[in-house]
């Protein structure tokens, strides 16, 4: 086991390296001069200069490379350039809207996956599986974003439930806070539950016809006994690689929706870089968010090393 | 001919979800087709004073904020969703496909583990990511989504022809071409590729939905079809400062999203049924 989560480990750190040296080429080298870039086409030469000094962009690229890597491994992420602050304090601020609103809806769309999709497998062609089924077929075909509009016009512009958008922050309470996150965290978790209910479901009837549980039937456990001890088990693991993969789809619909409900996130940080073309803030929180995606892959590999001993030799 | 019919033909009309799916996706085919000759309305001329109509035997769906017919809007934006969702599938075939065969048929090498660590490497800065990376450098547009979303098609299409052609690998009647002298990558192309061609059509469908959903999604925010190009996404855009009086300028262009995502996706469970009979029985 230990050599297992070893190598992995090695190989967390590598995707970390190659991906820092993408993200640094994309945004640092390909565009020639980025000081130029950012400052858009009637910047004044001294301007230019004087920003490009700031960066320290007549340093060679690979010292930059290990300036950029030194600094964000000891949390010195680079003064953005249109809010003239640090850039590690922007994302500090910002990770407590997204980081709460990706939990939110991941609770969310796995409580309801899980409970769909229980109930479809153990009713297989009943009606309730075809409704449960035909449901997430039109979850996956709804787009978040515009899903998040139709919310916030029935619960927000017709019933007055909840407002359409912004965040109170978290001083002013727990139950407000949440309350604002909760639309946007049900636009988020439709599309996610959808795809989890159906795995689940699918994962849950391959399980039910293996022997063991006609075996574990046959010695005289219920029905129930057997769901719960032995077949729930082992239909996770294929629902626990989906809810893996899906932490990247989570990320990236997490950008959409927090601008839909004008939720000042990392999503819509890095939206307004781009935007005020600030490259500093836009190079720094794509690493970050890559990192997450990256480290849930890594923790996702050590669940499966631990639940299941014969994935830690084919790796 | 006698006996029960097995041609795939057969199997085809007679699947409910690929029949509702082909139907459903070849209806908006059709539409951004017709779309190329004929719209009710010219989509780049203005009508001010007719904007924010409600449904109307003139506007059947309405008009939009600058008085545009949206059955119009709708039709030319079909064009947009298919066209950059149709392209970035194929970059993602055209790259992924020949990567992921090459990556089998030399297995365990430098090579393999080389193409396997970067797809790796892709799918940690999901299409949203990229394109964000693509537009902060070169700014927004279509050209740079459908970049974007066929960089994220590649590893899909290299992991999938990989895993398929591996098992091909050991079978007899590749050793047999193997034992006839035919090079690697002859026998990938003439005995390995038609054999992956199923699965591979039904990652396409699949990828093809996904398309649409991410092009929507980035022309809602302003990083893919720029003005005048009409987009579904753009569209929803335009709509969500006047959701409150305006719904239907919301509604149009989602279900129209909704509608192809759907047919698209119900086709390709159909042809994965289809093409795999014994995955049908199991699944009843």
């Amino acid at each position: 086991m230990l050599t297992f989560v070893a190598g992995r480990f090695v190989s967390l750190c590598l995707s970390l390296i190659v991906a820092s040296i993408v993200i640094f080429i994309v945004i640092e080298v390909v565009p020639g001069d980025p000081a130029a870039l950012m400052l858009g086409l009637n910047a004044q030469p001294d301007t230019i200069a004087a920003l490009r000094d700031q960066l320290g962009l007549d340093a060679p690229p690979f010292i930059r490379y290990f300036s950029w890597i030194f600094g964000l491994l000891s949390g010195d992420f680079g003064i953005s350039y249109t809010y003239r602050v640090p850039v590690s304090d922007l994302i500090g601020d910002r990770l407590w809207v997204s980081v709460p609103l990706a939990i939110y809806a991941l609770l969310l769309s796995t409580i309801v996956a899980f409970a769909a999709g229980l109930l479809a497998a153990i009713r297989r062609n009943s009606g309730a599986d075809l409704s449960i089924m035909g449901v997430t077929q039109l979850g996956v075909a709804v787009p978040n974003f515009w899903f998040a509009m139709l919310l916030v016009l029935v619960f927000a512009i017709w019933l007055r439930w909840f407002s359409a958008g912004g965040f109170p922050g978290w001083d002013a309470g727990f139950w407000p806070a949440i309350k604002a996150l909760t639309l946007p965290a049900i636009a988020l978790a439709l599309p996610q539950a959808s795809i989890l209910a159906r795995v689940m479901r699918s994962s849950l009837i391959d399980t039910l016809d293996e022997d063991y549980i006609r075996t574990a039937r046959a010695k005289g456990l219920t029905r129930a006994q057997v769901l719960w001890r032995h077949a729930l088990r082992n239909a996770l693991i294929p629902v626990l690689t989906i809810l893996g993969l899906q932490f990247s789809f989570l990320l990236a619909g997490a950008i959409v929706i927090e601008n839909v409900f004008f939720l000042p996130g990392l999503g819509r940080l890095v939206f307004q870089g781009i935007t005020q073309r600030d490259l500093i803030v836009v190079k720094s929180v794509v690493m970050i968010l890559v990192f997450a995606v990256i480290l849930v892959t890594f923790l996702v590999d050590l669940a499966y090393g631990a639940a299941d001993p014969r994935l830690r030799k084919n790796r | 001919m006698s006996g029960p019919d097995t041609s795939l033909w057969f199997a085809a009309r007679t699947s409910r979800s690929f029949v509702l799916g082909a139907t459903l996706t070849g209806f908006f085919a059709a539409v951004a087709l017709v779309s190329l000759f004929w719209t009710p309305y010219d989509v780049t001329v203005l009508d001010i004073a007719g904007k924010l109509q409600g449904f109307s035997p003139a506007h059947p769906l309405g008009t939009d904020h600058l008085g545009r017919d949206m059955v119009a809007m709708v039709m030319v934006g079909a064009q947009t969703s298919i066209a950059v969702a149709f392209v970035a599938v194929g970059i993602g075939v055209g790259f992924g496909v020949p990567l992921g065969l090459m990556a089998a048929a030399n297995r365990r090498t430098l090579f393999d583990e080389i193409i396997m660590r970067a797809n790796d490497l892709i799918f940690a800065f999901p299409a949203l990511l990229i394109a964000i990376m693509i537009t902060a450098i070169f700014g927004p547009g279509a050209i740079n989504a459908i970049i974007a979303i066929g960089i994220f098609n590649i590893p899909v299409f290299a992991r999938l022809a990989r895993g398929g052609a591996l098992s091909l690998w050991t079978r007899d009647f590749v050793m047999a071409a193997r034992v006839a002298g035919k090079n690697k990558a002859k026998i990938s192309f003439e005995h390995i590729l038609p054999n992956i061609t199923n699965l591979l059509i039904v990652q396409g469908t699949i990828q093809f939905s996904l398309g649409i959903l991410a092009e929507a999604a980035l022309s809602y925010l302003g990083l893919g079809a720029q003005p005048p190009l009409p987009s579904w996404g753009r569209m929803l855009a335009d709509a969500q400062t006047m959701i409150s009086f305006a719904p239907h300028m919301a509604l149009v262009p989602g279900l129209a999203i909704v509608f192809t995502v759907l047919g698209l996706n119900l086709m390709g469970d159909g042809l994965r049924d289809i093409f795999d009979p014994r995955l049908r029985r199991s699944r009843q």
